[in-house]
């Protein structure tokens, strides 16, 4: 029998602390791409690897939010050549479902994104980045008092 | 097995207005395998309920725990250590049975249902579920070619199918298979259509919720102390 | 074909006479104004033998079935009181049976009833104690052995008597079970038998011949529901929105080729002919004239196809 509390999360400065959860096939692939073409994107956006958007769950959109960060996006593989058939399909239904369910305690859906791309796109990925990054900014901070 | 889902989120923040501490108790039992109050079914409402405060700044503390399960005296006794004005609500999300033990073993906690119980069923699919049995209490589906025509048939009609039914399909939604349909179809499949000719029965239904609360006592289980 | 008279209603008396009989349809209204059903009686009193009364149809709550059939047999109109297995339990189905008996009403036809998400109160718990077949046993337990379902006993002149109608269905599916199911309410003491409408006259004739074949029309009075096309609209709304209904091309054609405002006449031919070859169908004693808020239509439909006047019994 255990009990867990939630962990008081770290204050994000004024600008908004956003996780990218990346299939290591594509989006993470992508972000190498866009780091050696030497593309700009946002410094905010933290990326997390996994090895498949297959992989998200939830869960970990919620830990991230309840922890700190403002915004959380999920970039998996072009819909059709997902590594393991369908794990970016999964994904998509997973945050299809949670955008709701934050809906639901009053936050906005749009501080949660499902991306597809291929490997080779690196300014794609720091596009989606930007994008994500200035929609989250204009929302504002998540938290009144993080 | 029972099959339950998740009262909406505002019913649930309902409860837990002006309230400071809430014990969030899942079940290991049927709630986990339909997906409706295990382990991870806690973390995500214990989740959104802290997000929810947290974002407007409100003080509350939402703790998760999970049950071997909520409908056993011995297992709800586990929360003897975290009873007694250590939490102003107890979320109890297992089918009805839990919250009603744990008011009974706890009466000083304020106890709240989080998931509303719909049915005896099994599953379908991954993700899909269906009732299969209403609990009459006295089993006669080997009458009706392994289909309960009680909680399968919108009527429960027992000499079936009504009017209603068309292209395999009940009339109160074309989502619910006619179970009449489907008898029907299996005895002619087997050149046994002149069977329903015979049945003919008359439902007792003291054995089913019509005969009061219902209670099995086995004496060879019972101990006495 | 005789059979010694079970209830002595005017229904009874001119199907075992050998008439072709022709019963109506009333819906109660959903108030209690007594004057409405009176004034829909008057449509029908001489052209029918006899009225089915509804039970609040399709869910919608109306005038208690046994209050209107009261206040047509107090016009002169006979009433075939209708029951649904919906509402009542069986301790309210033998209590009204009892009832209904003792104020006069002399058929009564059961039916499952129309489920109440239909209806005007979808939020309702429904009962379903019994179902059709299992209350059409109990009603001829009562009326023959003079049993309720308990096993208490009536006394010989307190049994209700009355003749037992059922409703069939020819054109739901699967077709091959629908002769057995009619079957099944004769077996469990169906006097008489109402159709659903009937457009599809083929596999009507087919659903006879079965019923003939297994010597059902010899115990049960089969009747032939009618529903006259009133324009080509309804004939297109039957055929492809109505479940369990085949439209057959021929009337639609029929009624394209007429102007709109002919339309309702050549409905009323379209039946007229549907009722004469239901006269010289084998098996068939009847036809059910099922007008809804077309009451008014029934003098001249009756006239038309020649079932008037009403033999007097």
């Amino acid at each position: 029998m255990t009990t867990q509390t939630a962990e008081n999360a770290p204050a994000p400065g004024r600008e908004p602390r956003i996780i990218a959860f990346c299939c290591q096939y594509c989006a993470y692939s992508a972000a190498d791409m866009a780091g050696s073409m030497r593309l700009q994107y946002p410094p905010e956006v933290e990326i997390v690897l996994i090895p498949c958007t297959g992989r998200f769950d939830v869960i970990l959109a919620l830990r991230a939010l309840e922890k700190g960060a403002d915004g959380v996006y999920v970039a998996g593989c072009l819909e059709g050549n997902c590594h393991f058939l369908d794990g970016n399909i999964r994904a998509r239904k997973r945050v299809n479902y949670l955008k709701k369910e934050l809906e639901s305690v009053g936050i906005d859906p749009g501080r949660l994104e499902m991306y597809n791309l291929s490997a080779s796109q690196g300014p794609r990925f720091a596009e989606i980045a930007a994008e994500f990054y200035g929609r989250v900014r204009d929302l504002g901070p998540l938290h009144k008092n993080p | 097995m029972i099959i339950a889902e998740r009262k909406p989120v505002e019913e649930i923040k309902g409860f837990i207005r002006d309230k400071k501490r809430a014990l969030l108790i899942g079940c290991r039992g049927c709630v986990t395998v339909c997906n409706a109050g295990g382990v991870k079914e806690v973390e995500i409402l214990a989740s959104l309920l802290r997000l929810d405060a947290k974002k407007d700044d409100v003080d509350l503390t939402v703790d998760e725990l999970t049950l071997e399960r909520q409908c056993d005296p011995e297992y709800i006794e586990e929360l003897a250590s975290l009873t007694g004005g250590k939490y102003d609500a107890i979320l109890s999300m297992a089918c009805s049975i839990g919250p009603q033990f744990i008011a009974r073993r706890y009466p000083g906690e304020q106890v709240y249902p989080v998931l509303n119980t719909c049915f005896l069923g099994g599953a379908m699919a991954h993700g899909i579920w269906a009732e299969h049995c209403q609990a009459c209490g006295n089993c006669v589906i080997h009458l009706f070619g392994g289909l309960c025509p009680i909680a399968r048939c919108a009527k429960s009609l027992l000499n079936g199918p009504c009017g209603g039914s068309a292209g395999g399909k009940c009339e109160v939604s074309d989502q619910i298979d006619c179970v009449w349909h489907l008898i029907v179809a299996k005895h002619m499949e087997a050149g046994a259509l002149d069977r329903l000719l015979e049945v003919d029965l008359l439902k007792d239904w003291r054995t089913s919720r019509d005969g009061g609360p219902r209670k099995i006592t086995r004496e060879e289980l019972v101990k006495n102390d | 074909m005789t059979r010694p008279l079970r209830s002595g209603s005017r229904l009874e008396k001119v199907l075992s006479a050998g008439h072709f009989a022709v019963t109506g349809e009333l819906g109660p209204p959903r108030h209690a104004r007594a004057e409405d059903v009176r004034e829909k009686v008057h449509h029908l009193l001489g052209n029918v033998d006899s009225v089915n009364i509804t039970d609040n149809q399709t869910a919608v709550v109306r005038m208690a079935s046994m209050a209107a059939s009261v206040l047509a047999q107090k016009e002169g109109l006979e009433a075939n009181m209708q029951m649904v297995c919906r509402d009542r339990n069986r301790i309210a189905m033998q209590s009204d049976i009892l009832g209904a008996a003792a104020l006069g009403i002399k058929n009564l036809l059961i039916l499952s009833g129309d489920h109440q998400c239909f209806g005007d109160h979808p939020e309702a718990k429904n009962v379903y104690d019994l179902d059709s077949v299992n209350l059409i046993r109990v009603l001829k337990l009562m009326r023959d052995e003079g049993r309720l379902l308990s096993g208490h006993e009536l006394p010989p002149d307190g049994r209700p008597a009355l003749f037992i109608g059922a409703a069939y269905n020819p054109f739901a599916d699967p077709e091959d079970y629908r002769v057995i199911r009619a079957a099944k309410k004769v077996k469990a003491g169906a006097d008489f038998m109402q159709s659903q409408c009937v457009y599809d006259m083929p596999r009507f004739r087919k659903f006879m011949e079965r019923a003939v074949d297994m010597g059902l029309t010899e115990e049960c009075y089969f009747m032939a529901g009618v529903t006259p096309l009133k324009s080509l609209g309804m004939a297109k709304y039957m055929k492809n929105k109505v479940p369990g209904i085949t439209m057959p091309d021929s009337y639609i054609d029929r009624l394209k080729g007429v102007p709109k405002e002919k339309q309702p006449d050549e409905g009323v031919n379209i039946a007229c002919e549907q009722i004469q070859e239901f006269k010289e169908m084998k098996g068939l004693a009847g036809v059910h004239l099922m007008l809804v808020e077309w009451e008014h239509m029934v003098p001249r439909i009756v006239k038309q196809a020649g079932l008037v006047p009403r033999p007097r019994i």
